[in-house]
């Protein structure tokens, strides 16, 4: 009796078991890897998906990324679990270098910050100078989308607050801090009719997803402090003794090339160029 | 709200199609699910049939710590298997860190407590004469063991669907563990809430849609075996 039950349980058991063992043996071998750290923007206009082929064509090696705010890029840097970064805020890269976690930082492309509102313009901020725009947000208490991820562009966003209001709008009522990445905060703008501060390069892949037809518009660009600067650093490899810094000097060395800046300068969305190399320019 | 229609055209497009990116992904979710319900089921049908089946002093205590952990936010979960797997972490010598294996080992620890509460109870709500009968045809310990996992089967098999819901459908720990990379560790999950954040409304919902597809089969599956037993 017992042993007919055995018999069954087995019928079921073993093709279980063979089915697990064959989902867990496959383990590829695999050729050289190299994992990036980088912003949500270079990976959200689709950059990386049209630099990484090209790279791994010249170099042969195959390119990974980890796509997050800058913040948590250059935590998982400091934590050695990244051989490479591709970040933009300047400060705290140089506090980054000073800390010794990271080594070779090198100007890479920039494209610039604009702050852009409902069509209507209801704090009436077009064309006005960009501290005298947030000031009127501020003071009409319009309704402002931030990040609120500690990303690059949220960093850029406090220091503008500061310097122009001497504070952050923390606790606001019209303040909203979404915690997430750029294109989504500006489907909160968009939804909320408020204002926000963006990279132009993620306005620019906005429009072509909302198919050319965008209800926010640039109200504010061109000032100095609007510059958003990309920069490749390479994680030192004095305090993380595993992380492939060969390679990673060979991306950052492909990256400012002749060849890797006219690629980044030839990437183009709706017939416009997103990020304009700059590592000769330093 | 075009977009749910537009996702439903889209995700027969992208499954009829073959599209590499969403196969990529469908193949990495079903891999690491594999993996982890299949070490969940190992070590959680065993451990939940001893909580069910002795009693010793604490049970209640041990009973109460795991349905606890039925509680634990995935995000939790990914955050604290990051920091230990992290290169400078305690494990960080092993490489898991951004792999398909990283995010089992999350999932396991997501699995494992369903896996045990549900065997628990269902061993628990074996009738008592079973191992009274058992124990006068003079039964070892593992025969009483696999007897009563064959009683209880109908329960562990929604354990098993259970779990197998959970693992399948978080996010949290795919995406701190696994990281979200392309052709590597980007499962249906991760994808969705890219896409999502990257504001392609219609893919994600496409490939929400190929996620219940996969859930269907599966279910499909069991409910097969179900009636075959």
């Amino acid at each position: 009796m017992l042993k007919l039950l055995f018999a069954k349980q087995c019928k079921i058991l073993l093709p279980t078991l063979i089915f697990s063992i064959i989902t867990i043996l496959p383990i590829k071998v695999e050729g050289k890897q190299l994992l990036l750290a980088t912003t949500t923007s270079t990976d959200n206009t689709g950059l990386l998906d049209y630099l990484a082929p090209m790279f791994t064509k010249v170099a042969g090696i195959e390119l990974k990324w980890v796509a997050t705010g800058t913040g948590k890029a250059l935590k998982l840097g400091e934590n050695c679990d990244c051989d490479v970064l591709m970040v933009h805020a300047p400060s705290s890269e140089k506090n980054y270098l000073e800390a010794g976690f990271g080594v070779n930082r090198r100007h890479v492309m920039f494209n610039d910050f604009v702050i852009i509102g409902p069509d209507s313009d209801p704090a009436g901020i077009s064309k006005q100078g960009l501290c005298s725009a947030l000031k009127k947000i501020a003071g009409e208490k319009y309704i402002f989308a931030s990040r609120g991820d500690n990303s690059g562009t949220n960093k850029k966003e406090i220091s503008l607050w500061q310097q122009c209001t001497d504070q952050t709008p923390e606790l606001q009522q019209w303040y909203l801090q979404t915690g997430q990445g750029m294109l989504a905060t500006i489907n909160l703008a968009v939804e909320r009719k408020g204002y926000t501060l963006t990279d132009r390069g993620t306005l620019i892949k906005f429009a072509a997803n909302s198919k050319g037809s965008v209800p926010l518009k640039i109200m504010v660009e061109g000032d100095q402090s609007l510059l958003n600067q990309y920069s490749v650093i390479e994680v030192n490899k004095a305090r993380c003794p595993k992380v492939k810094n060969d390679l990673a000097r060979q991306f950052g060395d492909w990256l400012v090339s002749m060849e890797g800046q006219k690629a980044i300068g030839d990437f183009r969305l709706l017939d416009k160029q997103l990020f304009i190399p700059n590592a000769s320019a330093e | 709200m075009e977009f749910i229609l537009e996702g439903l055209v889209k995700a027969c497009q992208l499954l009829v199609q073959g599209d590499r990116e969403t196969y990529s992904a469908i193949f990495a979710t079903v891999k690491v699910s594999s993996i982890s319900m299949t070490v969940s089921l190992l070590l959680g049908i065993p451990l939940g049939y001893l909580l069910g089946y002795l009693s010793f002093p604490g049970k209640k205590g041990v009973r109460t710590v795991v349905d606890t952990m039925l509680a634990l936010p995935t995000v939790f979960i990914g955050l604290v298997v990051y920091a230990f797997i992290s290169s400078r972490g305690p494990l960080g010598e092993a490489g898991l860190l951004f792999t398909l294996t990283g995010i089992a080992i999350g999932q396991c620890i997501l699995a494992l407590p369903i896996v045990i509460a549900l065997t628990a109870t269902s061993v628990e709500s074996l009738d008592r004469v079973l191992r009274l009968t058992l124990k006068s045809l003079g039964a070892s310990p593992l025969q009483i063991f696999m007897t009563s996992i064959w009683e209880a089967r109908m329960g562990l098999l929604i354990a098993a669907t259970t779990a197998t819901g959970r693992v399948l459908t978080e996010v949290g720990i795919s995406m701190m563990v696994g990281g979200n990379i392309k052709w590597h560790t980007r499962t249906i999950t991760t994808a969705i809430a890219m896409e999502t954040s990257k504001g392609q409304f219609a893919t994600g919902i496409a490939l929400g849609l190929v996620l219940l597809i996969m859930a269907f089969t599966i279910n499909l599956a069991l409910s097969t075996l179900r009636r075959r037993v």
